[in-house]
């Protein structure tokens, strides 16, 4: 039996509509190639990669654009022939200025590639020529924050992982990404999942998915049943937000809870995205570096939800374009999902690793608010899956009284946005700490 | 009765000695100079001088050798005062006062999108990078006025204005300004050009008609006093010098440039 159910329950979260239904049945599409792809540089946590190309230069598909720059950063790769048209400043989904390469696609020979891409058996591969495939291919957490994945699988010296949890959650509203990889590309997952176990000498795998997706934990149940896969279990989580964020997943399967302020690695356990864990398998199977990645389209603003499989530095109306266009009515546009994206101000900004989604709002999908004083009702309190007090904390943040947000912990604060959620007066909680954080982090250290 | 009055009567004087007996043993010996000090000081406990208000000044003054010219809101008279008072020169520091290099307000300048959130600019700047469409232009939620301890700064249609005659130059706007537009200048200068934007010519006119389109008519007609410069396609001031052709003003296309000396 390879199913569990997770034993342990987390403190707080909510539960918006998911409505998962807009996007989830079709099979993911593929995009057309765009004629021009702006590639950002930044598509990582960590210093900006640097650009190995020039105005002018022609360049094949997977080859080297912009190399990684220090320990923690990335590589980026072509996700298409065609010609560098310029290397221009631009703006990056959170609004931060970015460097971004101007591609202009050889739309007519996609087959211009770099290089031979042969199946590797990875079980002949040491765990250093794995890393370095992860490396080399620009592998950075696809959920969202775009950590490097080869720094994330070589844990130091001491912080042995014992257990591996691939995060299927996917606890976002809307987003369904995920799970059509799941229901699409179950081999890929799995032997990605064998090959993180290889490298981090792991013998215990889970891959966690929310009970929301049956279709998902039958499917891959069946799959590693049927292969005789010992190692990797499948524990189902109560469906709620965040159910995705990483320490609430720890818990929820293992029960340990991660020390405030530290990583996973220090209870020994490791969490790797679904779209990661296929990129790694692409990388060392396949020797293909990541450039392309599933972004779910949808809201009621736009005409056909669906999954859509774009290259990165796809611009955002391009995906609209291909989705049959915005409807009338759209009120706000996200990028990722709706409790932690990122509103934008324009559709020209382009895709990246994290691009997790792009949605089309319309006015009964948000709420238009004026936001009031704390009424001290506690339901903040109740929401906060980090056992913080938002109230207290909010208080302390209009106060600017940031020396008493930090006792408070405001830096354990994973902006999930369960609290302003919950908030009946529409406070903008989520901004406060934000402010009290980046307030704090620009403090000279004592 | 009365043993309830004389024996309360007995703990009051019994504690009264105490206290007295406390008050001279335990007496924290102060020089008396750090008072005196203290009250040559103006009291606005703003935190230019750099030391955490005006007895913590006064302390530095008389025990650590303090530079005597650093009081800002005090000025050369506090300078003059704390020489003659410590038996020492020194020379008193220029007064400065600050000064916000943008004029896009909301009539010339664009926003790039519906900002709801708190009304503050260094919260404001967190989302998306801020509603302004220039991404060096004034925020106009008003924290640095705010933060102003003499209410010096106007907010005037979604930008800041310093009034020169109430700054006392303490610094405070300028830590908490999250684009970096406040700047110290010498009160004495006049002319001043009100952008910070380093984009291009183009680029700015998009976003802003009062922005500097790097055209460098400034420099050409300041030439000889070498008094303007340009820093990539923003021009900027040199503050040690003097602008003397104040044809700037009227030559300059967006008009970003302003003389006060006419006020």
């Amino acid at each position: 039996m390879n199913i569990l159910k997770a034993k342990f329950k987390i403190h707080g979260g909510v539960h918006p509509k998911y409505r998962k239904e807009l996007a989830r049945n079709e099979e993911t599409k593929r995009l057309p190639l765009p004629k021009i792809l702006r590639i950002s540089t930044t598509q990582h946590l960590g210093a900006p990669s640097k650009p190995v190309v020039k105005k002018g230069d022609y360049v094949k598909k997977y080859q080297l654009l912009a190399e990684a720059a220090g320990f923690i950063s990335a590589p980026v790769h072509s996700p298409a022939a065609g010609t560098i048209k310029d290397i221009v400043a631009g703006t990056g989904a959170t609004g931060t200025p970015i460097s971004e390469i101007i591609l202009e696609t050889n739309t007519t020979s996609d087959e211009d590639l770099v290089g031979v891409f042969p199946t590797n058996d990875w079980n002949t591969l040491s765990p250093e020529t794995i890393l370095n495939r992860v490396r080399e291919a620009g592998v950075v957490g696809a959920g969202g924050a775009g950590f490097p994945t080869y720094v994330k699988l070589s844990p130091p010296p001491g912080k042995e992982i014992q257990t591996l949890i691939i995060n299927g959650a996917e606890c976002e509203p809307y987003l369904t990404a995920d799970y059509r990889l799941m229901m699409e590309h179950p081999k890929c997952l799995v032997e990605g999942i064998q090959i993180i176990c290889k490298v981090l000498n792991v013998q215990d795998a889970h891959i966690a998915i929310e009970d929301n997706k049956p279709e998902a934990i039958e499917l891959l149940s069946k799959y590693i049943k049927d292969n005789g896969i010992e190692n990797i279990k499948i524990a189902t989580l109560p469906t709620f937000y965040p159910q995705g964020a990483e320490k609430q997943q720890i818990f929820a399967v293992t029960g340990k809870q991660v020390p405030s302020g530290g990583l996973p690695s220090e209870v020994g356990v490791l969490v790797e995205n679904t779209g990661t864990t296929v990129a790694i398998y692409n990388a060392v199977v396949k020797d293909l570096p990541f450039i392309e990645r599933t972004t779910t389209v949808s809201g009621y603003g736009i005409e056909n939800p669906s999954n859509v499989i774009a290259p990165l530095g796809t611009p955002y109306q391009d995906l609209i374009d291909f989705c049959g266009g915005a409807k009338d009515g759209v009120k706000k546009i996200i990028s990722g999902g709706p409790m932690m994206g990122f509103a934008q101000a324009t559709t020209e900004t382009t895709t990246t690793k994290t691009t997790s989604g792009l949605l089309l709002l319309t006015a009964k999908e948000i709420s238009q608010y004026e936001s009031a004083p704390c009424i001290s009702c506690g339901r903040c309190i109740a929401a906060c899956p980090m056992n913080l007090m938002p109230a207290e904390l909010s208080q302390f943040c209009e106060a600017e009284d940031f020396e008493s947000a930090a006792a408070n912990r405001v830096m354990d604060c994973m902006e999930c946005g369960c609290c302003a959620f919950s908030c009946p007066a529409h406070r903008p909680l989520v901004q406060h700490f934000r402010t009290a954080k980046a307030f704090l982090r620009a403090q000279p250290k004592k | 009765m009365i043993e309830t009055v004389l024996a309360i009567t007995c703990i009051g004087f019994g504690c009264s000695f105490a206290l007295a007996i406390a008050a001279k043993f335990f007496e924290v010996k102060e020089n008396p100079k750090i008072g005196e000090v203290n009250n040559l000081l103006p009291g606005a406990n703003c935190g230019a001088c750099g030391y955490a208000g005006c007895m913590d000044y006064a302390k530095a003054v008389v025990n650590d050798d303090a530079e005597l010219n650093l009081c800002a809101p005090g000025g050369s008279d506090v300078t003059a005062s704390l020489c003659e008072y410590l038996g020492k020169t020194a020379e008193a520091a220029e007064k400065q006062v600050a000064i916000v290099l943008c004029m896009g307000t909301d009539d010339v300048a664009k926003r790039r999108f519906e900002y709801n959130g708190i009304a503050d600019c260094r919260s404001a700047q967190l989302v998306g990078g801020g509603d302004k469409a220039c991404t060096y232009g004034c925020l106009g939620y008003g924290t640095c006025a705010s933060v102003c301890p003499t209410n010096a700064i106007e907010m005037i249609n979604g930008v800041a204005k310093v009034h020169p005659e109430l700054c006392i130059a303490c610094g405070k706007c300028i830590s908490v300004c999250p684009r970096n537009l406040i700047k110290l200048v010498p009160a004495k200068s006049t002319v001043h050009i009100l952008c910070s934007s380093k984009d291009k010519g183009p680029i700015v006119r998009k976003v802003c008609t009062s922005g500097c389109i790097g055209c460098t008519m400034c420099v050409r007609l300041t030439k000889e006093e070498e008094s303007i410069s340009m820093d990539g396609f923003l021009a900027k001031i040199d503050y040690t010098k003097e602008v003397q052709n104040k044809a700037i003003v009227e030559k300059c296309p967006p008009k970003c440039i302003i003389d006060t000396s006419n006020n």
